[in-house]
């Protein structure tokens, strides 16, 4: 899998959030986008998802020596970030469950389901209803739901808001593990964060 | 066929969401019942005409669904899962899967009236051409929510969600709402089935252009 | 846009004149004659103006909504300028024809208001202009105020073809060409004038479309300065 992007620009309502940002990532290769608050790094992010378009620019998603477009692109990426949300009136089990039926394109093997939710430490808590939750704990499913379908390209907004020290070193796991055979973006404000990562983007810095 | 799959999928999710939340249903329910209270005690002595009663059954209907059928999108909206959704379906996927949920709504809806309005007004809401009666619910049920599905999608994403849902369905509602009125009166006066066959032919049009055009458009309001 | 301007000027000005000081007659035998409609006498000179105001809200409508569609094909904010100036225009065209029309109706078929189809039409393209202008005034950046007032307005469009089917269905009609009415139950409005009035009635249809032109061409270049200023001081 690589993942490309040429001269993205975003403007926004009257603004221009970033200018020109462009780099290419491989398997086993990991960025780090940095950037003040507003300088678009969550933006940015949903570029990547394909959930936004930019103003100018292209991103080419190649897997196994093929273009990947359109609708394809989600089945193969991972999102968590505190703009995204699961479920309230669902327990941990069935959030997983429900949003990865309604994903259908890829079925997962059995077991798989059981597997994340005790790597993220919610398998004693997974049939209770996510609005019991704490915020640690939702971030943890977070990344359960992230993973889930083994994704090639895992992004992180904010990857350690919420956690405690556990969680902390769970995020670190999994951050390792992506970085053996796929590709890991991390947006963050942290620096510590950020040295987890080959490649760094650092945006808002063309003013 | 994966996306067959998926939209029931997301079907079932909001079939199960809102059995535990409730979210849309008991707003519907009240409302029928406050809705046709009011039209009783206003009518209370009075024998309305096949004509009023077939109005104040589709002035009922609207309202109701002007009061529910918004939340399919604005309770994604509001709680954030809106981005979750994008991450998993197909924008087709997700137009489809609402535009099914609020038919179901809809439908029911139409039932609870039907059986309230049998009830209280037993001397004059006599269906008399019941073949007339079922077309016209059916295929207004889905015209009514093709056209309210988009205008929530729509609504989903404005600031004032609540005031402007129904300014913005009624004036693309008004042709479906003439159209059933005439078809209802109808079936209550005991007309020939033959009669209404032109409306019933609008019905279908009005929602094939909605349906249409709504997937043609969807992809454009549901992505930022 | 010179000619379009002076052309609007020059027609409007000389339809006033013509259509109020022609004289009506009841054997017209020159050019300088209306012949007498009965049931409208003098009131027939309003189709000169209510007519060609009431289609330049149809075509300010359908430029609207083509400047809509144009802006989710490109996403270009400059279409969704054009395509909101137009539908301003569309307002005030809809509210004059509304008014002539009103005025007109009181005066030949008793009151103000009839619900006839075409008077319901219209209402309905007032609802749906004031639902557009309410849409866009709830929405907070300038990228989803134009994709989702472009959306709004293609819906609406797709039920304009209805009101023609539906409305003389299930309303009795007043306007010449609905039912009731022998000479034609079509959607358009069937043309029964003397050959120097329909020159006059075209010239009119003309001359409001040109000035329509121009005002969307004046509304377009303030709505583009005002966009930009609002750039340079962000």
């Amino acid at each position: 899998m690589t993942l490309a992007l040429n001269g993205v620009t975003k403007e926004f309502n009257r603004r221009s959030i970033f200018r020109d940002v462009s780099f290419s990532l491989g398997s086993g290769e990991s960025l780090a986008i940095t950037g003040r608050n507003g300088s678009g790094k969550s933006t940015l992010v949903k570029i990547v998802c394909g959930l936004l378009s930019p103003t100018r620019g292209t991103i080419e998603y190649v897997h196994d020596g093929k273009m990947i477009e359109g609708e394809d692109v989600r089945n193969h990426i991972g999102l968590v970030s505190p703009y995204l949300q699961l479920y309230d009136e669902f327990s941990g089990m069935e959030n997983l469950e429900l949003l990865s039926a309604i994903r259908s394109d890829r079925t997962l093997e059995d077991g798989r389901i059981d597997e994340v939710l005790n790597d993220v430490g919610l398998w004693e808590r997974r049939k209770d209803l996510l609005r019991t939750y704490s915020s640690g704990m939702k971030q943890r499913l977070k990344y359960a739901f992230a993973v889930v379908h083994r994704p090639d390209i895992l992004i992180l907004d904010e990857p350690t808001s919420n956690l405690d020290k556990d969680g902390i070193e769970m995020v670190t796991r999994r951050v390792r593990e992506q970085q053996k055979s796929a590709i890991l973006i991390v947006a963050t404000n942290d620096a510590d964060e950020a040295t987890w990562c080959s490649k760094k983007v650092e945006l808002g810095t063309h003013r | 066929m994966s996306a067959f799959t998926s939209t029931f999928a997301l079907v079932r999710k909001d079939v199960h969401s809102e059995l535990r939340t409730r979210y849309a249903l008991n707003a519907l329910i009240m409302f029928v019942v406050t809705a046709v209270a009011t039209i009783l005690f206003a009518l209370r002595s009075d024998q309305p005409t096949s004509s009023v009663l077939s109005g104040l059954y589709w002035v009922v209907v609207f309202f109701t669904a002007m009061s529910g059928l918004s939340r399919t999108f604005v309770s994604e909206e509001e709680r954030g899962t809106t981005m979750t959704l994008q991450l998993v379906a197909s924008p087709s996927t997700v137009y489809f899967a609402k535009l099914i949920f609020n038919t179901a709504l809809t439908f029911s809806m139409t039932i609870a009236v039907t059986i309230l309005y049998m009830a209280v007004f037993s001397n004059a809401f006599v269906i008399k051409t019941l073949s007339i009666f079922i077309g016209t619910v059916v295929l207004g049920s889905l015209g009514f929510a093709s056209a309210s599905t988009i205008i929530a999608a729509i609504v989903a994403k404005a600031n004032t969600r609540g005031t402007l849902y129904p300014v913005l369905s009624f004036p693309i509602l008004i042709v479906l709402l003439m159209t059933v009125m005439g078809a209802t009166t109808k079936a209550l006066d005991g007309e020939d089935l033959s009669t209404a066959l032109g409306d019933f032919q609008i019905l279908v049009g009005y929602f094939l252009a909605m349906t249409g055009g709504s997937y043609l458009l969807f992809d454009y309001v549901w992505k930022d | 846009m010179k000619f379009v301007k002076y052309g609007s000027i020059i027609l409007i000005t000389f339809i006033l004149i013509a259509g109020i000081a022609i004289p009506l007659s009841p054997t017209p035998h020159s050019w300088l004659q209306f012949p007498v409609i009965p049931g409208l006498e003098e009131k027939a000179r309003n189709i000169l103006f209510h007519v060609p105001i009431a289609w330049t809200t149809v075509v300010a409508f359908l430029v609207g909504t083509y400047y809509g569609f144009r802006y989710l094909k490109t996403k270009d904010i400059e279409y969704d300028i054009k395509s909101v100036s137009s539908a301003g225009l569309g307002f005030l065209f809809c509210f004059l024809a509304t008014i002539t029309g009103a005025l007109w109706a009181k005066f030949s078929w008793g009151s103000f208001w009839n619900w006839d189809p075409r008077e319901t039409s219209i209402f309905i393209l007032l609802l749906i202009y004031g639902a557009y202008f309410a849409l866009r005034s709830a929405l907070d950046t300038d990228e989803k105020r134009a994709t989702l007032s472009a959306v709004y307005s293609i819906i609406a469009g797709i039920t304009v073809p209805f009101f023609i089917f539906v409305m003389p269905r299930i309303l009795s009609g007043l306007h010449p060409g609905a039912k009731g009415d022998p000479d034609g139950a079509g959607p358009v409005v069937q043309l029964k004038m003397s050959p120097n009035m329909l020159v006059i009635f075209l010239l009119g249809l003309l001359g409001f479309t040109l000035l329509y032109v121009w005002l969307l061409n004046i509304r377009v270049r303030l709505a583009k300065l005002e966009y930009k200023r609002s750039i340079d001081q962000s």
